[in-house]
């Protein structure tokens, strides 16, 4: 193992998220804060409870998932991605390291930012709400695991990418969708039957149930399908990721 | 002693284009060997197969006895690549960039060797600028210094001084000496004749995916050289008289010069007795100039002789 180049790649990376602190701290402290004023406090105030936690507390989880999903895809997509873009991935192929010393180095600078996000917004979320964690332990393994599996897929996402739309389109078009309707901001128990049905087939109600079930005890599927799911989704990942490294696919001219 | 041995590479591409065709060629450490060929000879594949940047269809490839293939980090850490295109992150610091090279080829951090090689390039005054900063000459600096800052035994130059003015050339031909004197093995590509005259110990030339000779840059110019001797005259002449008829004279500016073409190599290059015919002609001689042929001559001939062969 070359564990000096694995460090050089996340050092690297991290160093452009530190670059940019002021916007990687900042912006997720607004966004959630928008959402706790728009959901929280104006609907919220309507809905009062939702299986006994208050609504407010009960986003937090679908939250912090939605956000760390999308930065863990959009960090490591763009991580892989930019070299290929600019050219500079001449490097990465001429450096004596394999495929997955590539992908610990990205995928583990995408992860670590998207964690440090997920707590930021954790931390915002203490400010409007008050909030108990029943499982902190389970809670910090789904957090890391979502983190991790999510910037995999990432990182997939930018190998596959030809140009910024590609880079875009999936987090855009399959991502987003899947969350907001992956009962993030909802109990799937308050939606009709059918609807609850279609529900079950979306990955990401599995994993914002088990989040949400480690900090209320409250959860829409059973935990262990949740970390099956997770577990699930993470293997898919590696075994697309091995894939990748075995034929080259789109990194080797 | 060989550093780098190609033996029969051949690069096809799924279209059935062939980059290269069987090419062979073995560099000696500590030289500098120009590849010299036209745009789209298979330069930088050839170069990309030796980095890793590309595997080879068939043959083998070894750099300092390792495999590039099987064995690629020990041979990849032996290797120093610039490439053509400045390939490098815009809003990335100087130092920050060196120091992510050498760490990828896995070396520990060692900022007092990174400051002597952005010293020895002009660049530490730079270090901590924006890579966006820096003007185009300072640019190509910073992918010399990322290439050597692991210290590698061999160094590929790919086109090190395409769109570069004179100046900044005489400085990277200074730059490539001062490596060569370290013992760096450099292997540059070029499509500047003058360049690889100026600097390489041997020259391979190389154009449709085929090394057509590698040779000791002397050597070679011996071999192939011609040479033009050009004798002024006094008086112009319209018809040349006698003897001088049939020695395949050349009459240029109006019967002003005859130039006389032969091979350095021969033991009788025949200018003495040629000389003598001049003045038995009755002509005067008023000036002589000998002309030693430039590798670009030589190159357009190997060249444009593997075309007709075609």
């Amino acid at each position: 193992m070359n564990w000096q180049a694995i460090r050089a790649i996340y050092v690297f990376e991290m160093s452009r998220f530190f670059r940019t602190l002021l916007q990687s701290f900042v912006s997720p402290v607004i966004s959630t804060s928008l959402y706790f004023v728009v959901f929280g406090a104006a609907i919220g105030s309507r809905i009062d409870q939702v299986e006994g936690v208050s609504y407010g507390a009960f986003i937090v989880p679908g939250l912090i998932m939605l956000s760390v999903m999308t930065q863990a895809i959009s960090n490591a997509s763009f991580g892989i991605y930019f070299p290929k873009f600019i050219g500079t991935i001449y490097e990465l192929l001429s450096a004596p390291i394999n495929f997955l010393e590539i992908v610990l180095g990205y995928v583990g600078a995408a992860a670590t930012k998207a964690l440090f996000i997920g707590i930021v917004i954790l931390g915002t979320s203490a400010l409007f709400v008050d909030l108990s964690i029943q499982h902190p332990l389970a809670m910090l393994a789904f957090l890391v695991l979502t983190c991790l599996s999510f910037a995999l897929f990432g990182f997939i996402i930018g190998i596959w990418a030809g140009n910024f739309e590609q880079l875009q389109l999936i987090p855009l078009l399959v991502v987003t969708p899947l969350v907001f309707l992956g009962g993030s901001f909802y109990s799937i128990s308050m939606l009709p039957p059918v609807w609850q049905t279609i529900s079950f087939f979306n990955p990401v109600v599995y994993l914002v149930s088990g989040f949400r079930w480690s900090f209320f005890g409250l959860a829409d599927v059973p935990i262990g399908l949740s970390l099956l799911a997770i577990g699930g989704f993470t293997l898919l990942c590696l075994g697309i990721i091995w894939l990748i490294f075995k034929t080259g696919w789109r990194i080797r001219a | 002693m060989s550093m780098v041995q190609i033996s029969n590479v051949r690069k096809a591409y799924k279209d059935g284009f062939e980059a290269l065709k069987g090419a062979s060629l073995e560099i000696h450490e500590g030289e500098i060997l120009a590849l010299l060929g036209p745009n789209g000879a298979g330069k930088t594949t050839l170069i990309s197969t030796i980095c890793g940047i590309t595997q080879p269809t068939s043959g083998t490839i070894t750099v300092g006895g390792h495999d590039v293939v099987s064995d690629y980090r020990g041979a990849r850490s032996l290797v120093g690549l610039v490439p053509q295109e400045i390939n490098l992150e815009p809003f990335e610091r100087v130092m920050n960039t060196v120091r992510f090279s050498r760490g990828l080829f896995g070396k520990p951090k060692d900022d007092a060797l990174l400051e002597r090689i952005l010293r020895q390039l002009s660049l530490w005054d730079k270090r901590n600028n924006r890579i966006m900063e820096l003007s185009g000459g300072m640019k190509r600096r910073v992918l010399i210094a990322k290439a050597l800052a692991h210290e590698p035994r061999v160094l590929f130059l790919d086109e090190p001084t395409a769109g570069v003015d004179v100046e900044l050339r005489r400085d990277m031909w200074e730059i490539v000496a001062g490596l060569k004197e370290a013992g760096v093995t450099i292997i540059l590509t070029t499509h500047y004749i003058e360049e690889a005259e100026a600097i390489a110990d041997r020259i391979g030339v190389i154009n449709k995916g085929e090394i057509l000779l590698v040779e000791e840059k002397t050597a070679l110019m011996n071999r192939l050289g011609q040479k033009e001797l050009r004798i002024e005259l006094h008086e112009s002449v319209e018809v040349l008289p006698g003897a001088l008829a049939d020695r395949g004279l050349r009459i240029e500016e109006g019967g002003q010069v005859l130039v006389y073409c032969y091979d350095t190599a021969q033991d009788r290059t025949g200018i003495a007795t040629l000389i003598r015919e001049v003045s038995d002609a009755g002509l005067v001689l008023r000036d002589l100039q000998t002309r030693q042929n430039s590798l670009e001559d030589i190159f357009v001939g190997l060249v444009s002789k593997q075309e007709e062969a075609a």
